[in-house]
């Protein structure tokens, strides 16, 4: 078990150093920053001066360890696009990013879980076919054609809903929430649904299987002898027993949720982080990149860390195998 | 020639094939896009590339029929009176190379990082599937989307236009191979113990010409399924990335990139620019899914 954990934990940590690496070797192709800084009618004594104050006179590995040491603090310096600092910048867009992420993922588990077990329970019913169907579509639209097609029927045939940005928001500390107004409500909804609908076909087709699978089992027909009504066996045993890997997968979907929203954000210009980072990529932002890339790693990193570890407190099995030293 | 064919009908694949309504028809539609992507110099009825026949007053034309459309734009023309299906034809075609070729790519270096990974074992083995691991715990899309921009931060911008297309196959590429790896490590694992894999051992065939002589031919199968899905996957990565601004250039527009231009137009009412290179896009991926869907079935081989 703490052998497990510690692996793991180092296994992070690497991937993190990687990550940051890169990172780090994306600044030098910003160019030289001492000649950009000191102009054309510099002396030789100057160069030196700001080399040395700049640390640029230093060792590559030390460098790259004040670099770490910076980030780790949360400081990638200024935006070469917006003269700010990069983490103020990412900071201000994280609110969009994360209610939006939230949002479609309830979306997901909300819809998603009942459509399954319907479509597990009644797998014979036209219905169920037609949500299968509509789930294989879900599979092969593009996450920003269903944003698109829903702003062509909602916002311009129907004018419902509108297409562009987060609309009023309320400012709660540092936080900034669209939660808080009918205006922000409705502005959520397109982007929410765009960016939980491929989310909803993998947790409804999770679903599923999961059930289909715990139906076949021997407890369940032993459930079924002793005459239990059909909603206790559905309900109390059968979709209790398919919750656990449900909720893995869910938690490992919450980073491709961040991920994805990078592509629904553009779509609804959403000012999110998602957004910040595309346009960092098009104007080549070097600091902006570099912090998304290193916070997206990390988040990937912790999420992933963690369900390891539930996986391990949950499952009795994964914990004799580590013992025997596979995988 | 004809026996060979024949042969090949009368085969168990051909008589699922023939009796998969589904399989015929999305074999059907893709052929149909095959021909009208690479045929596209032949047969589309404009060249969208050649400024001299294009003309600005053509611009913003709807389909032909609507009543303000002209027959000999069938699907009406863009903002800079280009034929809309002609650059649709075109524009699928970059699309099927770019898919195709990192498809390609991603195959070669999944399947000899895993030939390797399963025949070798050992620390050489580890080393390439926790690589593996980690990379699939990223979406394929991120990875892309984060070489591409590394990329585009090394080279000059002068250069971006030409080596756009290179990188895309490249990051779409390296986002996919773990894949592979698993698949081919897992198969080789089984027939490493073999019989005629010790057998050519023990005649003293070197490990190179036994991995990719005697070993490789026996777990294609898999492969061949897992490349019919990522062919979607990789086409869909494309259009999303060109969509975003950060894949091929407008001077060279795929799919992606025409639904990209055409979302500037949605709110003028503007439609088809939009819809009509996306519905592409989707017949494209849907015929390619359900096929892999049915060669999956059909060839039932053991997917990890």
């Amino acid at each position: 078990m703490f052998a497990f954990i510690i692996r793991r934990l180092l296994q992070a940590v690497v991937v993190m150093l990687v990550v940051a690496m890169i990172a780090f070797y994306l600044f030098q192709f910003v160019g030289d920053p001492v000649s950009i800084m000191l102009g054309q009618d510099a002396t030789d004594a100057d160069r030196v001066r700001l080399t040395a104050e700049l640390g640029l006179d230093q060792p590559v590995v030390l460098q790259f360890y004040h670099f770490v040491i910076n980030a780790v603090q949360g400081d990638f310096g200024i935006s070469l696009r917006q003269g700010q600092n990069v983490s103020t910048l990412l900071l201000e867009r994280m609110p969009a990013t994360f209610e939006l992420s939230i949002a479609a993922a309830l979306i997901a588990l909300l819809v998603g879980l009942p459509l399954g077990v319907y479509t597990a329970l009644r797998r014979q019913s036209s219905l169920s076919n037609a949500i299968l169907a509509f789930s294989l579509l879900g599979v092969s639209l593009p996450t920003f054609l269903i944003g698109i097609l829903l702003i062509l029927v909602f916002s311009v045939q129907l004018g419902w809903l509108p297409s562009y940005g987060r609309g009023d928001v309320v400012k709660i500390g540092w936080w900034s929430t669209g939660l808080l107004t009918v205006d922000g409500w409705k502005h959520l909804i397109l982007p929410a649904i765009t960016l939980s609908l491929f989310q909803l076909t993998l947790v409804l087709r999770l679903v599923r299987s999961e059930m289909l699978e715990v139906l076949r089992t021997d407890y369940i027909k032993f459930a079924r002898a002793r005459g239990l009504t059909n909603r206790a066996i559905h309900f109390g045993h059968a979709l209790k027993n398919t919750l656990v890997p449900v909720i893995t997968i869910t938690g490992l979907q919450l980073g491709g949720i961040i991920a994805f929203a990078i592509v629904t954000e553009t779509v609804f210009q959403w000012p999110g982080m998602g957004l910040l980072f595309i346009q960092a990529v098009q104007f080549v932002d070097i600091p902006v990149m570099a912090a998304y890339l290193c916070m997206i790693a990390l988040i990937f990193v912790v999420i992933n860390l963690i369900v390891d570890l539930l996986y391990f407190a949950v499952d009795p099995r994964l914990r004799s195998s580590v013992g025997r030293g596979g995988h | 020639m004809m026996e060979a064919l024949k042969h090949f009908w009368q085969s168990d694949l051909a008589w699922s094939w023939r009796h998969s309504t589904v399989a015929v028809i999305s074999t059907f539609i893709f052929v149909l896009m095959m021909v009208a992507a690479f045929g596209a110099p032949l047969i589309a009825p404009h060249n969208p590339f050649d400024l001299a026949t294009i003309n600005l007053l053509d611009a913003l034309k709807p389909p032909a029929w609507n009543s303000e459309g002209q027959a000999i734009f069938p699907l009406g023309t863009d903002s800079q009176g280009r034929d809309l299906l002609s650059a649709m034809m075109y524009g699928t075609r970059v699309s099927l190379m770019i898919g195709m070729a990192s498809v390609a790519l991603s195959m070669l270096v999944g399947i000899v990082l895993g030939l390797v990974a399963g025949y070798a074992g050992g620390r050489i083995d580890a080393f390439i599937m926790r690589v593996a691991d980690v990379q699939l715990s990223f979406p394929a899309i991120l990875i892309a989307l984060l070489i591409d921009g590394v990329a585009r931060a090394v080279v000059p911008r002068e250069l971006h236009e030409h080596i756009a297309i290179p990188v895309l196959v490249g990051a779409i590429a390296l986002a996919g191979w773990p894949q592979y790896a698993r698949t081919v490590r897992g198969s080789t694992l089984v027939e490493k113990n073999r019989e005629y894999v010790q057998a050519a051992r023990v005649i003293g065939i070197s490990s190179p010409v036994i991995m990719f002589r005697h070993v490789l031919p026996n777990v294609m199968g898999p492969v061949l399924v897992l490349a019919t899905v990522h062919l979607a996957t990789a086409i869909i990565t494309e259009a999303t990335l060109s969509f975003l601004g950060v894949g091929v250039p407008p001077t060279e527009p795929s799919l992606g990139t025409l639904i990209r231009i055409g979302n500037d137009f949605l709110f003028s009412g503007e439609w088809w620019i939009t819809i009509f290179p996306g519905l592409a896009l989707v017949l494209l991926v849907l015929s390619v899914n359900l096929l892999g869907d049915w060669l999956r079935d059909a060839l039932n081989p053991r997917l990890s």
